[in-house]
C-alpha cells in the first residue's frame, strides 16, 4: 500500500469509469440474451461516494436488494459485488424463469438459482470485458447470493474500501427494457496490488 | 417529541432520554451501545474493522473497534456520562455471503464482534446482551429511557435484547 495510489486522480478515474462502460456493456449484451429481449444501456454513472452516501444510491440503507458476491483470482485478485433493487431483481427473475412473485416477498429456491445465475452471467460478462482491455487474466468464483438491506450487503465491499479510506467506488448502470428500467450496480475491489497491476496494463501508474 | 439519532457506517453518536439513537442495516459491521442508565445516556458506534494498527488510513477513529469504543466514551464523558456506570449491548458482525474458503474478507464480521468484546473486556466494560454473528443484516435502536436494545432484521420478529 503506497501513499501515492490513495487519492485517485482524475486520469484514473477515467480509466474506472471507462472500464466501467465496457463491463456494463458487456453485461447488457449478456443479459438480453439471457431473457431473449432487446436491452439498451445508460452511460453507467460511475462514482466515488462516501459510505454515508452508498446506501443512498439505492433509496436509503433499509431498501432491499438482491447482492451476488464474486471472488476473483489470477492476475486480478478481489472480489466483485453486482446488486439489484429487490423490484428489479424479481423482475429479471420473472423473465427468465416464468414464475410471478410479488415485489415484496423473498425468493424460492428456484429463483435464487436464477438469480445467482443472472448475476453470475452478468458479473463474468463484465469481468471478461476488463479481462480484454488489460490483457490480464481473471477467473471468478462460484456466486453467493444475499437478499437483504441495501446496509448490510454494502458492508462487504464497504469494509474492503474501510481499509483504503472513506469512500468507496460505485458503478450504476441503468438497463431499459422496453418499457421497464432496470437498475444495476457494480462494486468491484481490486486488491491494492491488482489495483496498480490495472493501472500498469492502461499504461497508467509507475 | 422524542428524536432519533441516526449513526451512519463508521460514525457515532450520542443521544439523552426520551430520545432514541439507531443506526440501519448492519451487516459486517457491529453496532456497539454504550449505555449509563443514571444519566439517561446512551452512544452508539457503527464500528467496520476490527483494528486500527492494521490500516494505514485510520484517521476515522469511530470506524475501529479499538479506537471507536475510546472515542464513543470520550464523547459520552464530555456529556456527563460516568465511565465506570457504563454497559454495553453489541449487535451485528454478520456473515452475508456464504463462501467456501475461510478467507479474512468474509470472516470480517466475526473479526469485528471479537475485536469489540477484547476492547470492552479490556475496559472493564460488561455486555449485557447481545446479538451477533448469523448471516442477516440488522437495524439496531436503542432507548436511553428504557435500556433496550431494538433488533429489526428482513423477514423476522422484531427481537429486543
Amino acid at each position: 500500500m503506497q501513499e501515492k495510489q490513495r487519492s485517485m486522480d482524475s486520469m484514473e478515474f477515467d480509466v474506472l469509469t471507462e472500464i466501467g462502460n465496457i463491463g456494463a456493456g458487456n453485461a447488457t449484451t449478456a443479459l438480453s440474451q439471457l431473457i431473449n429481449a432487446r436491452i439498451d444501456m445508460r452511460v453507467p454513472k460511475v462514482e466515488m461516494l462516501s459510505f454515508a452516501e452508498l446506501a443512498e444510491v439505492v433509496g436509503g440503507a433499509e431498501t432491499l436488494v438482491a447482492g451476488i458476491l464474486l471472488s476473483i483470482d489470477r492476475d486480478i485478485n478481489g472480489t466483485m459485488l453486482f446488486m439489484l433493487e429487490s423490484s428489479a431483481a424479481h423482475l429479471l427473475v420473472r423473465r427468465l424463469i416464468g414464475s410471478g412473485a410479488d415485489d415484496d416477498s423473498s425468493f424460492t429456491d428456484m429463483e435464487k438459482s436464477a438469480l445467482q445465475e443472472i448475476g453470475n452471467i452478468i458479473s463474468g460478462a463484465y469481468l471478461s470485458a476488463i479481462s480484454s482491455m488489460t490483457g490480464l487474466e481473471i477467473s471468478v468464483s462460484v456466486p453467493s447470493l444475499a437478499f437483504d438491506m441495501a446496509g448490510a450487503i454494502l458492508s462487504v465491499p464497504a469494509i474492503e474500501f474501510g481499509k483504503l479510506g472513506d469512500e468507496a467506488l460505485l458503478i450504476e448502470s441503468q438497463f431499459k427494457d422496453m418499457d421497464i428500467d432496470i437498475s444495476g450496480y457494480f462494486i468491484l475491489i481490486p486488491t491494492m496490488e491488482s489495483y496498480k497491476r490495472i493501472m500498469k496494463s492502461l499504461g497508467l501508474g509507475e | 417529541m422524542a428524536e432519533m439519532v441516526k449513526v451512519g457506517m463508521a460514525d457515532l453518536n450520542i443521544c439523552h432520554a426520551p430520545d432514541a439513537i439507531t443506526t440501519l442495516g448492519l451487516g459486517s459491521c457491529v453496532g456497539v451501545a454504550l449505555y449509563d442508565k443514571s444519566k439517561a445516556l446512551a452512544g452508539l458506534v457503527h464500528i467496520m474493522l476490527p483494528d486500527s494498527t492494521q490500516v494505514r488510513q485510520n484517521q476515522n477513529r469511530a470506524k475501529f473497534a479499538d479506537t471507536g469504543i475510546d472515542m464513543l466514551i470520550e464523547v459520552m464523558e464530555k456529556n456527563g456520562a460516568k465511565r465506570s456506570m457504563l454497559t454495553a449491548k453489541i449487535a451485528g458482525g454478520a456473515q452475508m455471503f456464504a463462501f467456501s474458503g475461510n478467507s479474512d474478507m468474509l470472516r470480517i464480521g466475526e473479526r469485528n464482534v471479537l475485536a469489540v468484546k477484547k476492547k470492552l473486556k479490556q475496559l472493564g466494560i460488561r455486555i449485557l446482551s447481545e446479538d451477533t454473528g448469523e448471516n442477516f443484516g440488522r437495524t439496531v435502536e436503542f432507548y436511553p429511557e428504557s435500556g433496550d436494545f431494538v433488533i429489526k432484521s428482513v423477514g423476522k420478529p422484531v427481537k429486543t435484547i
